[in-house]
């Protein structure tokens, strides 16, 4: 029988940050590079994404977020900034295999295969709010705590065997 | 001449593997096909031409056409929770075990008790329904409907769930070819060479369309087009794969058939194809008219494309000695084929005064009979096709000869398949010389840049010869509407438009008498192209009738609208995936497995699902919503209030934002106090409400309701980025970072304190309507003294991911204090025994909150809030507004909710006046009596004063207008 069109995987270890305000001067006091619009910027093991024009989302691992909180918190505190840990927020999911764009393309209505390494979605995975990009053999995918379950649910039936995509 | 069963023909059928028999079972019958067979050639193939019976007057039916066009042969397929009613037999791949069966006859095909309703033919006029049943009106309902309802309708919906699964997906190109045929794969190469990205999609499992059965080396034409395009790295060819819809901005719908013909295999059985087109080229090719003779719809009488396909690809035929009727060169092929494949052609009739082409040159050099100027006057034969009557086409009908035959092939020209161009809003041009309505490139359906979207090509196109060099010269085609063209009534009123909805010539015509000069109205009036075949062979005929009733040009007449889905889409495509679990996201709290399997019996509030009770045992919901509110009343209970929105509002204007989102002056509220909250909308009314908590000097934390989280946000947002853009003001909705749980009754301290924390719960250091944050058990938290019970009640937002550890640490603490977790309707009761308000109870969009008694929330100070204004409108200060009072029943019955109170007026129709509302009952178990609050008018100043509640089942309730706050009434127990 043929195999799951990706492997479906729960991240657990990642912690967020919800940063509002100048996106240079977020970028600045992380010392890394402000992400172009709908980009998502890597520095080391960071991630900083475009969210809107006065919003950025830190992707950091889970181990350093009260540090960086509390970093950033200070280095924004003189400025018109908002800082919010939303780490439990979240759930991650990470979507890898050779058909992992199959998966995405039957759940957000994206150009899934077309997507560039470094862009990130924001858009809708089935039913729910999610944002989606690029990592190394496929794609991870972020969305709101309470809907989990159903994220899981939608990504395993989008992954089942034998239904690739491709023409046949 | 005596009927010869239809049969397999010993040689050819291209797409059928003559080594591999597949048995299948045809109302009862075992019967045995061919793989590549459709049902509709197997059925041929072992003499079923009859395969139905028409709707209206269950006439029997074969099979008319090839493709999905087919207006009669429509069979129910599958068993049980896979069975499909009117499918289309010609597009329906015959499958092993297949088990079909006919439709629109009772007791059984052969022996149809409907067939009566062809006696009744002259009194079932078109548009009967509308006058025989008009009186007495209530027959209609009683009489009429239910009868007319047991035996209309085509096929059985079926009864049980789908077992399959089903799926979306969503698809981008630069091109996107609609049809697989010659002209379609050119278009793609052509498309393919300019770079872009080209998707080609066949509605059939085969590629060419007609082009291989048509031309001689067709098939070779194809495969190598074929194998340049499949060299292309940025061409798709998908084939299964019908366009049912083109929409604004390129979106076009099709679906993908995956595994119709073996539904165990465990994939997807069909997916719909969300697409984005740049570009759209409907390459759809063209369907072949029937021809308006006398009993054009006896079995054996088919479209002569049809007659061919049926024998060069599936080696069947419908008969042995075959009578072509038709106006064009086109039909001569039908000819040709069935003499190549051994088959008597006794007689071409053909309508033109001559026949001098390629085509018929070739057929008469067969040998075979062609009568040009010609008519068929009727066709004999009931349930097959036994002779035919042959007229002059310019004449009234006068017999001329009889020809025996089995079979007839009719051509009355070709219309282009112009649906999907038309769909959102391509418009069509009358080709005169073609007799046929083709897209007209000047007005194209356009894009947001105005330019075209979609463009026809080939047969599509009204380019009926698209095959290049394959292509004989043709003659002209010469429109013939009715057959022959002064026909009487009498035949006139036997030659079937519309196979479907059994729509003859004469119902048109009348339809026309009476005035209906629209082909729109005409359409509803007759139902011509209102079956599940949308009119695709009878919309060009009909209209044609129209005009010739009407004495005026086609054109004038013009088309009905094309709509979209081109051919039936299953509804389980269009929910896909969603259904079962995945039919709607349910949103869940950290501690939902835990309400899950402590007994919660859910109350769905938004997407989230809360404990409405925890029952235990053999317990009711309304014992279990008893149980727990006296547990907290008495000792301590838990909450799981993690939904309750929880928006951050942070900046140096923040204080004044707040000041203008809330009824009440939120800007002085002191750092580590909380205070309630009203929110307004721009007309005044109640639409949110609940604690703000100031964390800091430019941070305030907003709760609202489980529902109004994420609408209230938006809201926010709204006036932010669209009024006050330039005030320094973020906000955040954290609602679901925290997991929130209110702790309450007058043991809640103490079960605090036991957990041990960094946080002072003492009534000093943490007094009502205050909050600390610090940590509790190990776990950061921020925890609010506020109340909604009227209990001593302490609310603790703790990170989400830690609020199940929280929860249990909570209940193994407070084991020995009787501890229990409550649901939503034990906070509804509690603080409706409070006097409390309830967003969605106490308000309904309609109510201000000074209807409700709130008037201390509401800012005198303040310049301004939201909805300051209306609030002085003269109907919001009106004197006779209902106000919030409390209801005391006076029999001891608990009040319905919504329960209306009337005066002794009766107003202009005979009704009582109403004078209030129940807007909130229960039975109180901390009371053990009813209790209720309502809206009323005058209430406040009519304490004491009875009501009367008049009840549904007749008789009446009455009420006592008292204090809305029933319990506690001096607050003492707030401090435990």
């Amino acid at each position: 029988m043929a195999e799951q069109l990706a492997r479906i995987t729960e991240v657990h270890d990642l912690g967020m940050i919800a940063l509002r305000g100048d996106l240079d001067a977020i970028a600045a006091a992380l010392g890394m590079a402000a992400p172009d619009r709908t980009s998502i910027a890597t520095e080391g093991d960071r991630m900083l994404g475009w969210m809107s024009p006065d919003e950025a989302l830190l992707i950091l691992p889970a181990a350093s977020r009260a540090a960086d909180l509390s970093r950033l918190t200070e280095a924004l505190a003189d400025r018109h900034a908002l800082v919010a840990d939303v780490s439990d927020a979240r759930a991650v999911f990470d979507v890898i295999g050779p058909h992992a764009d199959d998966v995405i393309a039957k759940l957000a209505p994206i150009d899934a295969g077309t997507m560039p390494a470094g862009h990130l979605r924001r858009t809708r995975l089935a039913q729910v709010a999610a944002a989606i990009w690029r990592i190394e053999g496929g794609f991870r995918v972020i969305g709101f705590r309470s809907v989990a379950d159903y994220m899981r649910l939608v990504l395993a039936n989008a992954a089942i065997p034998g239904s690739g995509l491709g023409p046949r | 001449m005596t009927h010869v069963p239809p049969f397999r023909l010993p040689r050819g059928g291209r797409l059928i593997d003559r080594s591999d028999q597949l048995g299948f079972r045809f109302d009862g019958r075992h019967l045995r096909g061919l793989r590549g067979d459709t049902l509709a050639s197997a059925l041929m193939a072992n003499g079923q031409m009859m395969m139905g019976r028409s709707f209206k007057y269950h006439r029997p039916r074969g099979p008319v056409a090839s493709g999905a066009e087919e207006p009669n042969a429509l069979l129910g397929l599958g068993q049980g929770g896979r069975f499909e009613p009117n499918q289309r037999a010609t597009t329906t791949a015959l499958v092993a075990g297949m088990v079909t069966r006919s439709q629109n006859c009772w007791p059984s095909l052969d022996a149809d008790i409907g067939a009566v309703n062809g006696w009744l033919a002259p009194f079932l006029p078109a548009g009967f329904y509308y006058k025989t049943f008009i009186h007495p009106r209530p027959f209609w309902k009683h009489v009429f409907e239910p009868v007319i309802r047991r035996s209309a309708g085509l096929g059985r919906a079926p009864t049980d769930p789908d077992p399959d699964r089903y799926e979306q997906a969503y698809g981008f190109a630069d091109v996107v070819v609609v049809g697989g045929g010659i002209a379609g794969l050119r278009a793609a190469r052509d498309a393919a060479a300019d770079g872009g990205t080209v998707t080609v999609l066949e509605q059939s499992p085969h590629w060419g369309g007609r082009t291989p059965v048509d031309h001689a080396g067709g098939q070779a034409a194809i495969d190598a087009l074929l194998s340049e395009l499949r060299a292309m790295p940025h061409v798709t060819l998908r084939r299964n794969c019908m366009a049912t819809g083109l929409y604004d901005h390129g979106y076009l719908i099709a679906r993908e058939a995956l595994a119709d013909h073996d539904p165990n295999q465990g994939i997807p059985r069909q997916r719909l194809w969300r697409i984005r087109a740049g570009r759209v080229i409907t390459a759809t090719g063209a369907l072949e008219r029937p021809l308006s003779f006398a009993c054009n719809d006896v079995p054996g009488v088919m479209l002569a494309s049809a007659m061919r396909d049926f024998i060069d690809l599936h080696g069947v035929t419908p008969g042995q000695r075959i009578v072509v009727a038709t106006n064009n060169d086109d039909a001569y092929r039908t000819a040709l084929i069935a003499a190549d494949a051994g088959l008597d052609v006794a007689a071409i009739v053909d309508a033109r005064p001559q026949a001098t082409g390629d085509l018929p040159r070739a057929v008469r050099d067969r040998g075979i009979e062609v009568l040009t100027g010609s008519a068929i006057a009727k066709v004999k034969g009931r349930r097959h096709v036994e002779a035919i009557a042959v007229c002059d086409q310019n004449g009234g009908g006068a017999i001329t000869r009889t020809v025996e035959c089995d079979a007839v092939a009719m051509s009355g020209g070709w219309s282009p398949v112009v649906h999907l161009y038309s769909h959102c809003g391509g418009k069509l041009t009358w080709d005169e010389g073609q007799a046929l309505f083709r897209p007209d490139p000047d007005r194209p359906p356009l894009g947001a840049d105005g330019q075209g979207i979609a463009q026809a090509v080939g047969a599509a196109n009204g380019d009926l010869r698209c095959a290049g060099d394959l292509e004989r010269a043709e003659g002209a085609t010469m429109p013939v509407w009715v057959m022959p063209a002064r026909a009487p009534h009498k035949l006139r009123a036997k030659m079937w438009l519309d196979f479907q909805n059994d729509v003859k010539v004469t119902d048109v015509e009348l339809a026309a008498r009476e005035g209906y000069a629209s082909v729109e109205h005409t359409k509803r009036y007759t139902t011509l192209g209102m079956a599940t075949d949308q009119g695709k062979l009878s919309n060009i005929n009909g209209l044609a009738v129209l005009s010739g009733a009407l004495d005026q040009p086609i054109p004038a007449t013009g088309t009905t609208t094309f709509r979209p889905p081109y051919t039936p889409l299953t509804l389980a495509t269009i929910a896909a995936d969603a259904r079962g679990e995945a039919f709607q996201p349910l949103r869940k709290t950290p501690m939902h497995g835990w309400h899950e399997a402590h007994g919660a019996s859910w109350d769905p509030v938004g997407h989230w699902r809360r404990p409405y009770a925890y029952l235990q045992g053999a317990e009711d919901r309304e014992a279990a919503v008893a149980r727990e509110i006296l547990a907290v009343r008495k000792g301590v209970g838990t909450l799981d209030a993690s939904t309750l929105g929880k928006i951050v509002v942070k900046g140096p204007d923040a204080g004044r934002f707040m000041d203008m989102m809330y009824t009440n002056m939120m800007s002085t509220l002191k750092v580590g106090r909380c205070r309630y909250g009203l929110m307004c909308s721009e007309n005044g009314f109640l639409m949110d409400d609940g604690v703000v908590a100031r964390l800091s000097d430019d941070t305030w934390l907003c709760h609202t309701t489980t529902g109004g989280a994420d609408r209230i946000h938006a809201h926010m947002e709204d006036w932010l980025q669209c009024e006050w853009w330039d005030w320094k003001v973020f906000t955040a909705n954290l609602t679901e970072q925290y997991a929130q749980i209110a702790v309450a009754g007058p043991q809640a301290r103490t079960l605090l304190e036991r957990l041990n924390g960094s946080i002072d719960l003492s009534a000093d250091a943490l007094p009502f309507m205050a909050w600390a944050e610090g940590d509790l058990a190990g776990i950061p938290a921020r925890i609010f003294r506020i109340s909604f019970s009227g209990e001593l009640s302490f609310e603790i937002a703790v990170p989400a991911s830690r609020g199940l550890e929280l929860w249990e640490k909570l209940h193994d603490a407070g084991r020995d204090l009787g501890i229990a977790p409550y649901g939503t309707e034990a906070m509804h009761v509690m603080r409706a025994e409070k006097g409390f308000i309830m967003i969605g109870d106490e308000t309904d969009g309609t109510i201000i909150p000074q209807d409700l008694g709130l008037d201390w929330a509401i800012s005198k100070k303040k310049a301004d809030y939201i909805g300051k204004r209306a609030q002085r409108r003269l109907h919001m200060v009106d004197g006779g507004r209902w106000k919030l009072v409390g209801l005391e029943s006076v029999d001891g019955r608990v009040l319905p909710d919504g329960a209306y109170a009337a005066t002794d007026k009766v107003n202009g129709n005979g009704q009582r006046v109403t004078e209030g509302r129940v807007t909130s009952s229960y039975h109180s178990p901390t009371l053990d009596r009813p209790i209720a609050m309502g809206l009323v008018r005058h209430g406040p100043s009519r304490m004491g004063q009875v009501l009367d509640f008049p009840m549904p089942s007749g008789g009446s309730m009455k009420a006592r207008i008292v204090d809305p706050v029933f319990y506690d009434k001096e607050g003492s127990r707030l401090n435990g």
